[in-house]
């Protein structure tokens, strides 16, 4: 078995990062120009990566599908971005966020990867603030901050419901500042197709520029992907819907590990499905906990309208059940609760899929505007696309897939198990160990790229520094092109009758219902064989219209859905190899007499790295036990 | 419901497109407009058609790629709503509908209904940022904005770079595009600094991309899905004036 080693530096836990920045290998000004990176996606880890990159005086060269880095799909974050400033005086300090995103993790992340968010997190704050990022403020001119669920304080800075969208901007500024000064080139409207590695290293990138359809090849002396999560994997999600797996997938079927692909963040607070040609599911932040109730009539079927049923005869259920943290458990907790009371016949609406989210008793006590200026965003999007008043009657949410924890295997430098490939922001597995707390995501995406990996890139390059710019007619190059142009053209030829966005939609039906919010042995391998199935049909039955030298939406889905079928078994292989429930991860045979997740941290204290050892073979599981240097395990309780 | 759609098809930036109709049956109330057209081109790839280049992507109102101008206006027919957050219950039985593409010489079509918008990374590349090398931050609380202006600026800083501004003036000018990132940064601090070179830039770049002048319509206002506000086309103009001022 291959040792994994995750190279995290020796020392006290507070010091790990400075000592291990201070024995970080550095590149001479004069060298880092005659050093090319790639960086593949442009959200807020890529952007931000690509900006402090760029600074630094290397050459870089963004890819993005999009047509510009300011849609990435980071621009859709709402609630907001934590940070360890202790602005409220309310007891909080960097342990205590790295302990609560441990612990919301439910002790499956990476001890110092986690402290180390926790570290850079005031930088963030600080930087983002600089970029003309307009946080809320209060009266007095200083940053204002609120509650996120699975903490009990208050140290998550926003702007509106828009926190994403204006970070994004901001490292898109930054991105832009680059450009112009030439040392990054964007190349947008491209989507990578495969990893070129040479001698073991990654020298490189097969892209497909969507507009001409041509296949393009790019080389570099290290890559770095920033391209996000799989949540798309279920077709319905949050997730914008060119979102995808493929690039991360490509490293991964190239040798780079891929750990704990099961663990998926199944967000409670989504508007519910509405009809059958639904694309997507549009998310309601966690944010609007703080203020709203969630609750289900007490009795089942009650088909009454909302605002008919008294006080008495509603079940809050989340604060029945945690009273400590009420309304703001974290998310896995809060989503499973809410099927538990659909799938015992209390969920409302024409299916009986979803829960109340009321805000009438904050708007009792703080007034129509006090809410208005929170969430007056959130609002609008609610009613415009479900037609109904939030500030006259409830909400109706219900769970939705949202977030991968689970990503590629990093070392502590955020590199792969490929010398020079790199993993950041969303696209790793390393800070959210079985579950993310909410307002984490754009902190590490923002950590990584501004404050992480210029840091320890510079490490890898420093041994780089006499290899010349990569050729690109290389023999690796050309195989990799022939390979995917063969990928493209199977697709091409099926010719047969069905959409791939219908073969998608049916893949996320048997993911959902077999390997989402719980999951049993038999369960997901009944949900392994429909894919077995269904993978089938799809290589035999595909329509796809058009040729592949030209604008073709159809090819880009089809090559992204191939990839979510093989995606999706390894998820399944993972959640069946985790015989414990953890985070997000629940196991029905796994819980607790109260209903709750039971981790056994004597036998699955470990993340799972898989190997890919060839299509339709079966990948091989590594372990990198996790040790817990400076915390005792506890029971994950919200009680 | 069924619908006639009006849908502008054109092959490639070079050749001329045209309208060709279709009709849809089944189309219900509770879909959005971008799911009657997924509805459509499934309906047309079955038929063994080539489906409608369109642009979209988060489909929840904020990454500004879905843009479509829909019987004469951009989004369609609801104020501060995106085409993706329009839904089917806005039409009834039997409307036509009439589908284009944005139509501006500074946003040429790539294919169908897809334009080519980076003309407006454009403008930001030339100036749209705060020059500020990570690490160099003081601490955020160290200077201090006031909530009105915060505020304010983040009403400027919601802009989602769809162009239905650019779109829905007569003569295709960006200046709410440019204003709104020119005032973003003007009312703060942090970019007061270098507001002046700043403007002049963007404002250089703006014109050289082949955008129109400013129409003094206001229908980039109306139009505007995140409805910022004209205001800031006058702040820009005033910047700009002193900017030039002070270059002298």
């Amino acid at each position: 078995m291959i040792q994994l080693d995750a190279k995290i530096p020796q020392g006290p836990l507070a010091e790990k990062w400075s000592r291990h920045k201070d024995a970080l290998k550095l590149v001479n000004p004069a060298n880092k120009k005659k050093l090319e990176i790639i960086v593949v996606g442009s959200g807020l880890a890529g952007a931000s990566a690509a900006g402090a990159l760029g600074e630094l005086g290397y050459n870089v060269k963004v890819f993005c599908f999009q047509d510009s880095p300011r849609r990435a799909h980071s621009v859709a974050a709402q609630g907001g971005i934590s940070a360890a400033k202790n602005y409220k005086n309310d007891g909080d300090s960097v342990y205590r966020l790295f302990l609560d995103m441990l612990k919301g993790g439910d002790y499956r992340a990476r001890e110092a990867n986690v402290y180390r968010a926790a570290e850079v997190s005031n930088q963030v704050i600080d930087h983002l603030t600089a970029l003309g990022v307009p946080f809320a403020r209060d009266y007095g001119g200083t940053l204002d901050n609120r509650s996120f669920g699975g903490v009990q304080v208050s140290r998550t800075f926003y702007a509106k419901g828009q926190t994403g969208q204006q970070c994004l901007l901001g490292a898109y500024s930054s991105l832009n500042r680059q450009v112009a000064k030439g040392t990054v080139v964007m190349y947008p409207r491209r989507d990578m197709l495969d990893l070129v590695v040479i001698g073991g290293k990654a020298r490189g990138i097969i892209v497909r520029n969507l507009v001409t359809g041509q296949i393009e090849r790019h080389g570099a002396h290290a890559v770095v992907l920033a391209t996000g999560g799989y949540g798309t994997v279920f077709y319905l999600s949050t997730l914008a819907l060119g979102s995808n797996a493929s690039a991360a997938w490509a490293a991964y079927k190239k040798g780079a590990m891929f750990a704990n692909p099961s663990f998926i963040q199944i967000h409670p607070t989504s508007i519910p499905v509405l009809n059958d040609y639904q694309s997507k599911l549009t998310l309601m932040s966690e944010s609007l906990r703080n203020d709203g109730r969630v609750w289900v009539p007490l009795q089942a079927g009650d088909k009454r309208h909302p605002n008919a049923i008294p006080e008495h005869e509603r079940d809050y259920y989340l604060e029945r059940r945690y009273p400590a943290f009420g309304n703001l458990v974290p998310r896995d907790v809060a989503s499973r609760a809410a099927k538990e009371r659909c799938d015992a016949g209390f969920g409302v609406g024409e299916t009986g899929l979803s829960v109340y989210l009321d805000f009438k008793d904050s708007i009792a006590r703080l007034g129509k505007a006090a809410i208005e200026a929170r969430y007056s965003n959130l609002f609008e999007m609610y009613q415009k696309i479900t037609g109904d008043d939030p500030y006259t009657q409830p909400m109706r949410i219900y769970p939705a897939g949202h977030y991968t924890m689970g990503g590629l295997w990093v070392d502590y430098n955020l590199m792969t198990t490929i010398d020079g490939l790199f993993a950041i922001g969303e696209s790793n597995f390393s800070d959210h160990g079985a579950n993310r707390l909410g307002a984490s995501s754009l902190l590490q995406c923002a950590g990584d790229g501004y404050f992480i990996l210029p840091n320890t890139i510079s490490d890898y390059l420093a041994g780089e520094i006499r290899t010349p710019k990569t050729n690109v007619a290389a023999p690796e190059f050309e195989k990799s092109q022939i390979e995917t142009q063969q990928r493209i053209e199977r697709l091409m030829n099926i010719k047969g009758s069905k959409t791939a966005s219908s073969f998608h939609k049916r893949l996320g039906k048997i993911l959902w219902d077999h390997c989402g919010m719980v999951r049993s042995q038999e369960g997901l391998k009944k949900g392994m064989a429909l894919l077995d199935e269904l993978q089938n049909e799809f290589y035999s039955d595909l329509a796809l219209p058009g040729s592949a030298t030209e604008v073709n939406q159809e090819l880009e889905k089809a090559l992204r859905v191939a990839d979510f079928f093989e995606v999706g078994k390894l998820m399944i292989e993972d959640a069946l190899e985790r015989n414990e429930s953890c985070g997000a991860h629940f196991r029905e045979e796994y819980q607790t007499a109260t209903g709750e997740a039971q981790r056994n941290d004597r036998d699955y204290a470990f993340v799972a790295a898989w190997q890919f050892t060839g299509s339709g073979q079966k990948p091989v599981m590594h372990k990198e036990p996790l040790v817990f240097e400076s915390v005792e395990l506890k029971e994950r309780s919200y009680a | 419901m069924d619908i006639t759609l009006k849908i502008w098809r054109q092959k490639n930036t070079a050749i001329k497109g045209k309208f060709e109709n279709y009709t849809l049956k089944g189309v219900s109330p509770e879909m959005s407009f971008l799911e009657m057209l997924d509805y459509l081109n499934k309906t047309l790839i079955e038929a063994g058609k080539e489906p409608v280049v369109f642009e979209h992507d988060c489909r929840e109102g904020i990454c500004g790629a879905c843009g479509l101008y829909i019987n004469g206006r951009p989004h369609g027919p609801l104020t501060h709503t995106t085409t993706c957050e329009l839904h089917m219950r806005e039409f009834k039985d039997g409307d036509t509908i009439v589908v284009e593409p944005w139509r501006s010489k500074a946003f040429p079509i790539i294919k169908d209904l897809s334009v080519d918008r980076s003309a407006f990374d454009k403008i930001l590349i030339a100036g749209g940022f705060i020059n500020i090398d990570t690490g160099a931050a003081a601490e955020a609380n160290s200077i201090l904005i006031s909530k009105t202006l915060a505020d304010k600026a983040f009403d400027a800083a919601v802009c989602i770079g769809c162009g239905a501004c650019v779109a829905a003036c007569q003569n295709s000018s960006a200046m709410l595009f440019v204003a709104a990132k020119v005032a973003q940064y003007a009312m703060l601090p942090q970019g007061k600094v270098e507001a002046n070179e700043r403007v002049l830039k963007m404002v250089d770049s703006m014109d050289d991309l082949g955008f129109g002048f400013c129409s003094n319509t206001y229908a980039c206002e109306f139009d505007c899905p995140k409805g910022i506000s004209v205001e800031f086309i006058a702040q820009m103009n005033r910047e700009f004036l002193w900017a030039k001022t002070c270059k002298k």
